[in-house]
């Protein structure tokens, strides 16, 4: 029993997405453990996102079973909940290979709306708030220490009052894995969360998913090209290729296997001819 | 513009060439608009052609253009850079002041000269030199003043204190002020504020664009009618009711299609907006049909009626009866209405619900990866908008005492539409100057009569209104292609003291 099947926060099962005729993921089962930062990696149109859709309830998979588990011991079965209910029941959060972030407001107003299930309740959706009944003003303030608190971490806090389109690159993937965190997930879904970064930026990266792993005892699983990231970070590694799993173990052992390595830089011309002339071609 | 200096001969060829591109535009536009006219004579209609004055509209827009690029677009220095310091913010050097002051002053000569095109352009020009040079000795003397607060707290006093003191003013002195038309003419611009405040939060704060708002305000005012004449209920007492028809239609509307998006959402809401109105042309049983629903009860001042005999206000308050304590009375009902629907505008940006309508507007998948239900918030948004709608129906009901199908038309939906693209999405004060502007703006075009100077003493000002109108708005969409105010509060800061103004969003479609 590998570690991370011990205690699994998401139980991947038998999961297939087709689109049409086409097959997008055929039948992937994992686990991600709930204090680990697994990573999912393969080559380009190998399924990665999909899968990620499929978790996060952008996609209802054709097959397949989602299953998460809360430290309390609930569960919930995402290929049911509709997408927002993912995030605000079953607490699972995501990041976006395109970031996706509030262009137009500013950073803090991006902050503040990733909490507006807390908030909304609080403000007795809109007619206690309006009426100035309830306890909205403590919640806002809490709120925003919450906001504060990410800014901090992810070293925002002094563009908090600025439009979020006019930060870095750099900075706008920083802000959008903050503005998922104040939803207050699980599991953290990170799509290419280093794509487009320089060395410095990747290292900074490193450190806060590190930091969000160990310190908050979050689960993270993310999709990565950059193998740096990955065979740092990562504690345990699936790899997909045209939607299949080919190999799942640690960092090492996935770094071994010479499937992994045939699929990432191909198999030697000799081998193919001898396949070629074994099948009469 | 930081392009390298190009040679004389280059300059002047592309000059050319742009101007004769314009001048060809210019001719393919005009030539059968202006280049012919229909006579209507004895034997039927007959053609005749204006040659020279064609030929004179092309070459204007010829040489002017020619002029344009090279004095202001081909050059490193624009000749115009001088008169656009007035109006930003850049430092003037003495050659400006030079230029500026020789202007004026050929101007203020200009404007002597016995011939009235002349007086009146020269006129402009002394105008828009006084009106910079203002500009600029207000912000050189007194730059931290808070000018947004100022105008908008002096807007609103000039809006409370306007009617009774031109009132008290035109009984006491007897000015011979147009006092009625001027009333009637502001309670239709706040009606169009009031509609276009409402559809701001539909279209401007939660991006859902809505062709057909016109729904909602004839469902409020079919509303009040009904419910009046049907059981006599004061306007007061229909008024939330009003309100709640048009929401709960807005519900019903926003439940099937706001899965849609952008374009097509555009579509439906159109349907739907004809749907109802064609519902109300033909049920005549409840509507009346065509004929529409007349004597519609006026409102009242605490259950005082403003009338002639009777049981009145002016009876009851001793005044002389006068038609116009009525309209007094009817302005500051739509302005009460208008401050209502700013202020919960104003609080609601500042709550989640709005603050997750502005971040759907800005992207409904990020939205929903954030757990925010964004099929509830559209709907919230969509109902908040038709109950003011609905206020603003009920309103017209009672101010017109008349209503029929008519009034609903696609062109109402397109006009308060306008007026919040215009006023720049989402900005609340940008409507209110939107709608003064449009409707207000449109009433003015009839009493431009200085424009007879120039077009000779046939011209008619009130019939090249709409053509007068339109250049104005392409004016306003190219120098100010996010309407009219183009920066966004953020509805929350850090620091509480600095400003940092945002952009409101383009007009997009996604």
């Amino acid at each position: 029993m590998r570690q991370w099947q011990n205690d699994p926060v998401l139980k991947v099962d038998h999961l297939t997405m087709r689109f049409g005729g086409l097959t997008a993921v055929d039948d992937v089962s994992f686990e991600a453990g709930s204090s680990d930062i697994t990573a999912l990696i393969g080559p380009n149109g190998a399924g990665k996102t999909t899968v990620f859709n499929c978790i996060t309830g952008f996609y209802k998979p054709t097959e397949g079973m989602l299953t998460l588990t809360h430290p309390d011991g609930s569960s919930f079965s995402l290929e049911r909940l509709d997408d927002h209910d993912i995030n605000s029941k079953a607490r699972v959060a995501r990041t976006f290979q395109n970031i996706r972030l509030f262009k137009g407001m500013t950073v803090l107003e991006n902050m503040m709306v990733a909490q507006h299930q807390t908030l909304s309740r609080a403000s007795g959706f809109t007619i206690g708030a309006l009426l100035g009944i309830g306890g909205y003003r403590a919640a806002e303030e809490e709120a925003l220490d919450l906001a504060r608190e990410w800014l901090r971490r992810v070293g925002l806090t002094s563009r908090a009052d600025t439009v979020a389109s006019e930060l870095s690159y750099g900075d706008q993937r920083r802000l959008e894995i903050a503005r998922a965190m104040c939803t207050r997930p699980i599991l953290l879904c990170l799509d290419e969360p280093a794509a487009g970064l320089n060395a410095r930026e990747t290292d900074g990266l490193n450190e806060l998913l590190y930091s969000i792993r160990v310190e908050k005892n979050i689960a993270l699983l993310l999709i990565e090209h950059d193998m740096s990231v990955v065979m740092r970070i990562s504690d345990h590694v699936i790899v997909l290729d045209y939607g299949k799993t080919i190999a799942d173990g640690t960092p090492e052992e996935v770094r071994n296997d010479p499937r992994v390595v045939a699929a990432y830089l191909g198999v030697p011309d000799e081998e193919v001819r001898a396949v070629e002339r074994e099948v009469g071609l | 513009m930081a392009e390298p200096v190009k040679s004389l001969s280059l300059r002047l060829q592309a000059a050319l060439l742009d101007a004769l591109l314009a001048a060809y535009g210019a001719f393919a536009l005009f030539c059968l608009t202006l280049g012919f006219r229909t006579i209507d004579s004895a034997g039927g209609l007959t053609l005749q052609s204006r040659p020279v004055l064609l030929a004179a509209v092309v070459g204007a827009v010829f040489v002017g253009r020619l002029l344009l690029n090279l004095f202001v677009w081909q050059t490193d220095r624009p000749r115009t850079e001088p008169f656009a310091k007035l109006f930003t913010g850049a430092t003037v050097a003495r050659r400006d002041v030079i230029v500026l002051g020789a202007v004026g002053l050929l101007s203020a000569l200009a404007s002597l000269v016995p011939f009235p095109a002349a007086r009146l352009i020269a006129g402009g020009m002394l105008a828009f030199l006084v009106v910079g040079a203002i500009r600029r000795a207000v912000l050189h003397f007194l730059p931290n003043l808070p000018y947004a607060r100022i105008f908008t707290v002096g807007g609103l006093a000039f809006a409370v204190l306007f009617p009774i003191t031109a009132y008290l003013l035109e009984k006491a002195f007897h000015l011979g002020l147009p006092l009625r038309y001027l009333l009637d003419l502001s309670i239709v611009v706040l009606t169009y504020v009031m509609l276009g405040s409402g559809l701001n939060i539909v279209v401007g704060l939660a991006g859902l664009l809505d062709l057909g708002y016109v729904a909602f305000y004839a469902v409020g005012a079919y509303s009040f009618a009904l419910l009046a004449m049907n059981f006599g209920w004061s306007f007061w007492m229909c008024l939330p009711f009003a309100g709640a028809f048009a929401a709960l239609w807005g519900c019903t509307v926003g439940l099937p299609v706001l899965r849609l998006r952008g374009d097509y959402l555009a579509i439906v809401t159109l349907a739907f907006a004809e749907i109802v109105r064609i519902v109300l042309l033909n049920w005549t049983k409840v509507t009346n049909g065509p004929n529409g629903i007349s004597d519609i009860p006026r409102p009242t001042f605490f259950g005082l009626p403003f009338g002639a005999s009777g049981e009145t206000f002016s009876t009851f308050f001793g005044l002389r009866y006068d038609p116009l304590h009525a309209i007094i009375f009817l302005y500051y009902v739509i302005f009460l209405l208008v401050i209502i629907t700013n202020l919960v505008t104003l609080r609601l940006r500042r709550l989640p619900i709005g603050q997750a309508w502005e971040a759907m507007r800005e992207d409904e998948i990020a939205c929903r990866s954030l757990g925010i239900n964004t099929t509830v918030n559209k709907l919230t948004a969509f109902a908040t908008g038709a109950m003011f709608g609905g206020f603003a129906g009920a309103f017209f009901a009672t101010r017109q005492g008349f209503i029929s199908p008519e009034s609903f038309t696609f062109m109402e939906s397109a006009t308060i539409l306008a007026i919040v693209v215009l006023g720049g999405l989402g900005s609340q004060l940008g409507v209110v100057l939107a709608a003064i502007v449009l409707i207000g703006g449109i009433e003015a075009l009839r009493h431009t009569q200085g424009l007879k100077a120039i077009f000779g003493p046939d011209f008619d000002p009130a019939l090249y209104r709409m053509l007068l109108f339109g250049i104005a708005m392409v004016a306003i969409m190219v120098w100010r292609p996010r309407g009219i105010i183009s920066s966004r509060t953020p509805s929350i800061m850090l620091e509480r003291q600095r400003a940092a103004p945002g952009l409101l969003p383009k007009e997009r479609r996604t």
